[in-house]
């Protein structure tokens, strides 16, 4: 911190924004995994690969969530974007 | 009722060695008698920071492998008398640490002492995984960084998963955050995340913000745990992360910009 970054303009984008959002989103997802078995991820890919047999879509269209429940009950999620007609 | 406190980060280098010298010192200042395990098999560096690398004779893997006895292995802390140390091996890897030999160390230690503190190697893998498993209490070391606050979670997520009492279905460990090498002056500035960030984001207990400080590597030169150095604000801010740890309630220090001087800003610091 000398005299001429005293006079300079402060305004540099903040980073530690960026940071905190990025992490947000990767740590959400971390804790959605967090809890699968051990299958899950495989079990997923082949799924994604079944629907591409039939429907051209990218991978990252199909989000494939488990949800646990209190009473022991595990949803899972399947939700796949299907591209418009061509 | 003996306390397991493991100190763990999954990032290596945040200051989980630093941070486990100084809360054990802490303790055992507070009149606890207080024995601090080297985990990181193969890489120990625990009797450095707590200067006493020269009066290592015998280790923990000598212990769990019945080569020596606890007595014999533990070293009597020279500054403060209820303080120990359990040196790792050296010459051993990470795979000499067994459930069954960990678990056997720390039931004896628990006869002799009220707190031990576990000072995990980085990384998930078995020498980490030893570390954490048998914890009541973890202290989740944290620099206020991407990758840190990251590792961090994934740490929870094992604390909740694959420690003794997740898997028995006992009281969960308890969690608490402690961010260490935290720069306010960079926070203002909105180049660092700060203390709340990393509180919302990791979702646990904060138990004490340590700021980074010429102090830690001066202690470390000298092999003396930074929170004897009761001047420096390291050491201050350890000293109350050990108070709130026996439950005192404090506000948080060093967590502000220290406003410099007109001179200061004209000459640099």
């Amino acid at each position: 911190m000398s005299l001429l970054d005293y006079f300079k303009s402060s305004k540099k984008p903040a980073t530690a924004v960026t940071a905190k959002e990025r992490l947000q989103i990767i740590v959400a997802h971390q804790r959605g995994e967090r809890d699968a078995p051990d299958y899950f991820p495989q079990m997923k890919q082949e799924i994604i690969e079944v629907i591409k047999k039939y429907v051209h879509i990218d991978p990252e269209q199909v989000s494939v969530q488990l949800d646990k429940n209190d009473n022991k009950l595990s949803v899972l999620e399947l939700n796949v974007t299907l591209p418009e007609k061509s | 009722m003996t306390q397991i406190i493991v100190v763990t980060s999954g990032k290596g280098g945040v200051g989980k060695t630093t941070s486990s010298a100084a809360i054990a010192t802490g303790l055992a200042l507070k009149g606890h008698k207080t024995v601090v395990v080297d985990f990181d098999i193969g890489l120990r560096n625990l009797d450095l920071i707590m200067g006493c690398e020269r009066r290592v004779v015998y280790d923990f893997v000598n212990v769990i492998n019945g080569e020596a006895n606890l007595n014999q292995a533990l070293i009597k802390d020279k500054r403060c008398p209820n303080l120990f140390v359990l040196p790792a091996s050296q010459t051993r890897d990470k795979d000499a640490l067994t459930k069954e030999g960990v678990g056997k160390v720390l039931d004896d230690l628990a006869k002799d002492f009220e707190f031990i503190i576990c000072d995990s190697p980085a990384g998930i893998e078995t020498g980490a995984m030893m570390a954490l498993y048998f914890a009541d209490v973890a202290i989740v070391t944290t620099n206020p960084e991407v990758s840190s606050v990251r590792d961090s979670d994934r740490i929870l997520g094992m604390l909740q998963s694959k420690s003794k009492r997740a898997e028995e279905g006992l009281e969960p460990v308890k969690e608490y955050l402690l961010l260490t090498r935290y720069s306010p002056a960079r926070v203002t500035t909105g180049e660092m995340l700060s203390v709340e960030d990393v509180e919302e984001i990791l979702a646990i207990p904060l138990i004490g913000v340590i700021p980074e400080s010429q102090a830690v590597l001066k202690a470390s030169n000298s092999g003396v745990p930074v929170i004897m150095d009761q001047e420096s604000d390291a050491g201050k801010a350890y000293s109350d992360s050990v108070d709130r740890l026996l439950g005192e309630e404090l506000p948080l220090r060093f967590v502000t910009e220290q406003k410099k001087g007109f001179l200061k800003r004209i000459f640099g610091s």
